[in-house]
């Protein structure tokens, strides 16, 4: 399952939100390249997962923005920098190479090896909540999956999705077309999830191709080396229900991870720099920006981390370039030169005379 | 004016605490600035009842404001939840919540 493949940047960038993404364009205007790695599926970090469709007020010139719109936006922003991307993978290992270069290993095999790592990983990465029935880690990838990687997994299977929110409401439509039989069990007979995906579930309840059980929660797994039947608690009635697949759905909770392990100094959960100057951690060559990072005075706001990532950026700039002479342009008056042969710049005034 | 909170941490400590009522503070923020649970386990989405990392339990009978929609349905998808279940985020400090305990449910 290891893929042997390494991925050659300047800067490598672990977390995909708001200042993950900024720092990419920072970095561009510096002519350095960037790659993030992000355990979601999407970039955006916390304003795509946790809330796409709420509005932020105090990002300045917005009066207000929905968070997956700035998303948007930083993604239409950074664009002509032609960052790469290491989705759904989660940064597990660090090693610094002689000449002062790293190598950043993922859960699944794929290596970056960067001149500078910037670590913007907000909270953490976010990690599956799991339900708290006794055993469950045992059947973990035998037939308990906290995430729908590749549907087809289940073609043709019996299927149990637990959790009343948008992604076991989806995950039920969606999946009532390839799995044989799909069972949806949510504690409550409310739901909340969009209006449509709602209405959807109830519709495929009448025509018999989602079985719902409300009120009911599952308290038990049980199979020899896998899943092959649950048990049920029908308000307060125990009931076993066989299936091949158990799909816990009940959101993501964000959790530090392998980071901790990396030698940085951790404080309360966040990774101390130095604020003074350029927001390194106490291993030259790694940075930390963003909510993920804290010092004297931190303010966990998205505007603060813009701030950390554009200061990261030339740091890293005039370590890679030791000696060199450099002035700060403004992108007004020099324009964005992108990687892809782009060129953004304000328009030429003319100088004509009017008779 | 500041009213009185006994608060239950994860530890089973239990902290009595000051709590300001004209800071539009709400009682995940008042552990959080007490640093009652480290931080990163309490408060992760910043108030908006969608992650229950704040879920206590209420230990005596002062009169809260009731549940809106959306903590009730984060109650309906959260761990170790009892009947006496809410979300620090949704109960803002006010005169009213003079002598109210509370115990931190675990993280989850």
């Amino acid at each position: 399952m290891f893929t042997k493949r390494m991925i050659t940047t300047d800067i490598l960038i672990i977390g995909a939100g708001p200042t993950g993404l900024f720092a990419v364009f920072e970095a561009g205007l510096l002519k350095l390249k960037c790659h993030i790695i992000d355990a979601l599926p999407q970039p955006g970090g916390q304003l795509s997962e946790l809330y796409p469709k709420k509005p932020i007020f105090d990002i300045p010139g917005f009066p207000s923005v929905l968070a997956g719109d700035l998303v948007d936006n930083l993604m239409e922003q950074i664009k002509q920098f032609q960052p790469g991307f290491t989705l759904n993978e989660k940064a597990e290992t660090i090693d610094k190479l002689e000449d002062g270069t790293f190598i950043v290993t993922t859960n699944k095999g794929t290596q970056h090896h960067a001149k500078a790592i910037a670590i913007a990983g907000g909270l953490g990465s976010f990690d599956p909540r799991k339900p708290l029935i006794e055993g469950i880690e045992a059947y973990e990838e035998k037939g308990v999956e906290y995430f729908v990687k590749d549907p087809e997994l289940f073609r043709d299977k019996k299927i149990v999705i637990a959790g009343g929110g948008d992604s076991a409401l989806d995950w039920s439509i969606f999946l009532s077309n390839v799995a044989s039989d799909v069972t949806l069990i949510h504690r409550r007979n409310e739901f909340r999830g969009a209006l449509d995906s709602v209405e959807k579930v109830q519709e495929l309840k009448k025509q018999s191709k989602i079985h719902l059980i409300t009120p009911a929660e599952v308290t038990g797994i049980s199979g020899s080396g896998h899943v092959e039947e649950i048990d049920v608690e029908i308000d307060g009635e125990q009931t076993k229900i066989k299936t091949d697949y158990f799909i816990p759905l009940f959101g993501l909770t964000p959790k530090l991870g392998a980071i901790a392990n990396w030698g940085l100094e951790i404080e309360k959960n966040a990774i101390k720099v130095n604020n003074a100057l350029d927001y390194q951690t106490n291993i030259e060559g790694i940075y930390a920006i963003g909510d993920i990072n804290t010092y004297p005075g931190k303010l966990k706001l998205i505007l603060c981390g813009f701030h950390e990532a554009t200061l990261m950026c030339q740091s890293v700039y005039n370590k890679l370039n030791p000696g060199k002479k450099y002035v700060l342009k403004y992108t007004t008056v020099s324009g964005v030169d992108g990687f892809d042969g782009t060129r953004k710049e304000a328009e030429k005034q003319v100088v004509k005379a009017i008779n | 004016m500041d009213v009185t909170i006994k608060i239950k941490d994860r530890e089973g400590v239990l902290h009595e605490v000051q709590a300001p009522t004209d800071m539009a503070m709400n009682i995940m923020e008042l552990c959080k600035a007490y640093e009652l649970a480290p931080e990163g386990t309490i408060g992760i989405c910043g108030g908006m009842a969608m992650c229950a990392s704040c879920q206590c339990y209420v230990l005596n009978d002062v009169e809260l404001p009731e549940m809106g929609p959306d903590e009730d349905a984060m109650l309906s998808e959260a761990f170790y939840v009892k009947p006496t279940s809410r979300l620090g985020c949704q109960i803002p400090i006010t005169e009213e919540l003079d002598g109210l305990e509370v115990e931190l449910a675990p993280e989850s």
